[in-house]
């Protein structure tokens, strides 16, 4: 809904400067004149892909997408023993909380992962703090926690079994998969 | 102990192993075979290891093919790390029977204790055993005994003879005889991934699997009768409890909440089973009576509280929780609640296990960003490291609690490894078919019965 809006009100800015382009180009010299032609251009476009649906997913039904089309990040990373959510993090969570608000029937798993460090079992409960910490930023975004399950993995299913600062930072993950 | 700094005890250590290193040549081949886990390597003894001769022993010309028993004996006193067994070939004589003993023979080599035995087959198809054990300076028999076995347990034999003896010298009941559990992961990494949950003699030999599957398993326990084990597996795509006999076919899936079922420990007494949960929303200790199902929870905290273990009374839990901001090791009262930390140093202390004692502690440790294995003496607030390699977890204790085994890395794989409690021995056990982990040691289990004589 908010990035909808937030389409919108930019469509209407644009509307606005074509107009005040439109505007001034009679005042000035003639080379702006070339301007609002390919403005009218990109709003159209735009107006089309805002039409059908926001954020979704693509024609697999289970990547999700963001209003452009593009997939959503969907692993999220964290620091050595830690389960805070990156702000960075926020803009593409906020695009799945959106998906699932519109898709209530859809469900997600939450998965979380640490790295090798540490022993396995309190990874596991690590792993959990980290697919709950997720979870709580779906639902403070109106998801409805029936669709989401925090499953963790502890340091069970690496992706990367090296053991240097790379593969440790890759390894601390979050992983959200629609079913 | 006295306190030695490192390098003392590392220099000291590298002449035991250059001293090592002959005798166990032999050994090491006759121990290899097709098993998963490959041979031992021993990388320290201590430093005045205790010279001992067994001969080979005599054997009608039908067992010639399993005469193994005398370099069985030997690799398992030699891989406690007390001991330094003569080599064969560097014995002068090859006696058989008390008659055949002439005490100067083992005098000029130096060696302070002399076993020899005898195998045949009977009518029945069974295995005969008898073997003397001598002390070298008084001159004396220290023990006389017989086994009548079935063929396929001529290493429960050797293993035995290995444990009498190792009592009789060093007043420690031998675990020579006892078994361990452990992870073996193959294709990490790949497509099909493949995880076996294996039991095996101490010295990696006669290794099967309990159970075969594609998702992870982990937190291997075995009951205190040795007869079920309890570990953690992924099969139903959360991290549920299994339990499971070690030699019968009976598997149950015993917890599958939502959440977390991990952790799980026999009490010991074997009626209760220490688990964590995290039904609740967070991981939290619960026991489950055995015989009625009936969960009962210990910790409610909104920390992390997890891997528990019992007091060897069963009166105390000790656990890990991050409840005062960093894991640490906590230990509470069954009966009053009573709760105390138990660890200061660092912050990272982790999977607790309380020696026989009930006064030492092994744990996960990490120092200067790495992980090992650490003791810990409760009353003296003394810490001892025991390990120098990474990403050292998973201590588990032989039930003499003179050694314990671990998983380590080596060359970015995942292997097994064992250190006596004092830090002075040490020996690995890799495995060139995959990652191997989650090693859990057996209590002393029902052996074979020795006959005096």
């Amino acid at each position: 809904m908010q990035i909808q809006e937030k389409i919108q009100h930019r469509l209407i800015v644009m509307l606005a400067a074509l107009v005040i382009a439109g505007c001034s180009s009679t005042a000035t010299e003639p080379v702006v004149e070339q301007q609002p032609a390919t403005e009218v251009v990109e709003v159209a476009e735009v107006v089309e892909v805002v039409e059908p649906a926001g954020p979704g997913f693509a024609a697999d039904n289970t990547t999700p997408v963001d209003a452009s089309g593009s997939p959503v990040s969907r692993t999220f990373y964290f620091g050595f023993d830690q389960s805070i959510v990156s702000p960075a993090d926020f803009a593409a969570l906020n695009v799945h909380a959106e998906i699932l608000r519109a898709n209530p029937n859809r469900k997600v798993v939450v998965a979380g992962h640490c790295d090798q460090r540490g022993t396995r079992e309190y990874n596991l409960a690590l792993g959990e703090r980290r697919a709950q910490a997720i979870s709580a930023i779906l639902v403070a975004n109106g998801v409805s926690p029936r669709q989401i399950e925090d499953i963790s993995y502890g340091e069970e299913e690496l992706v990367n079994p090296a053991n240097n600062a790379r593969a440790w930072a890759q390894n601390r993950r979050a992983v959200v998969s629609y079913r | 102990m006295v306190p030695m700094s490192k390098t003392t005890i590392l220099r000291n250590c590298t002449m035991a192993l250059r001293q090592f290193t002959l005798t166990l040549y032999v050994c090491l081949i006759a121990t290899a075979s097709w098993a998963d886990l490959d041979t031992i390597i021993i990388d320290q003894g201590v430093d005045d290891p205790i010279r001992i001769a067994v001969v080979p022993f005599a054997s009608s010309e039908d067992l010639a093919a399993n005469d193994n028993l005398a370099k069985l004996i030997r690799f398992d006193l030699a891989r406690s790390g007390q001991f330094d067994p003569v080599a064969s070939e560097n014995m002068l004589s090859y006696p058989s029977t008390e008659d055949g003993v002439f005490f100067r023979d083992w005098r000029i080599l130096q060696t302070a204790y002399l076993v020899i035995g005898q195998a045949r087959s009977n009518r029945l198809g069974q295995i005969e055993v008898t073997y003397q054990l001598f002390d070298v300076a008084t001159q004396s028999s220290l023990q006389s005994y017989s086994f009548v076995v079935a063929p396929d347990q001529w290493r429960d034999v050797g293993h035995k003879i290995a444990d009498l003896v190792y009592t009789e010298i060093t007043g420690v009941r031998g675990a020579f005889s006892t078994k361990i559990l452990y992870v073996l992961a193959k294709g990490i990494g790949t497509e099909n991934p493949r995880y076996q949950l294996q039991v095996a003699d101490v010295d990696g030999e006669r290794a099967r699997t309990l159970y075969s599957s594609s998702e992870p398993m982990l937190s291997a326990s075995w009951s205190p009768d040795g007869q079920r084990v309890a570990y953690v597996s992924f099969e139903t795509g959360r991290p549920s409890i299994v339990l499971q006999d070690v030699n019968g076919s009976r598997r149950e899936l015993l917890t599958s909440f939502r959440g977390i079922n991990g952790s799980p420990v026999f009490s010991p007494d074997g009626q209760q089973l220490a688990m964590v949960l995290s039904r609740s929303g967070d991981p939290e200790i619960f026991v489950m009576d055995l015989a009625s199902r009936k969960l009962r929870r210990i910790t409610r905290h909104p920390a992390i509280d997890t891997e528990p273990s019992w007091s060897p009374d069963g009166k105390y839990l000790i656990f890990t929780s991050d409840r005062g901001g960093r894991p640490q090791i906590y230990q509470l009262e069954l009966a009053t609640n009573f709760l105390e930390r138990l660890t200061f140093v660092g912050d990272y202390n982790a999977r607790a296990r309380l020696l026989p004692d009930g006064r030492h502690l092994v744990f996960v440790h990490r120092r200067n960003g790495v992980f090992h294995i650490a003791w810990q003496d409760l009353l003296e607030d003394r810490l001892l490291v025991l390990t120098e390699s990474q990403l050292d977890e998973s201590p588990s204790l032989a039930p003499n609690g003179a050694m314990l085994i671990y998983a380590t890395q080596d060359q970015s794989r995942g292997i097994l490894a064992v250190v006596s409690v004092d830090g002075r021995v040490k020996y690995r056990l890799p495995s060139s078919t995959g990652d191997v982990r989650e090693p859990a040691w057996s209590p002393f289990l029902p052996d074979v019965v020795p006959s005096p004589g």
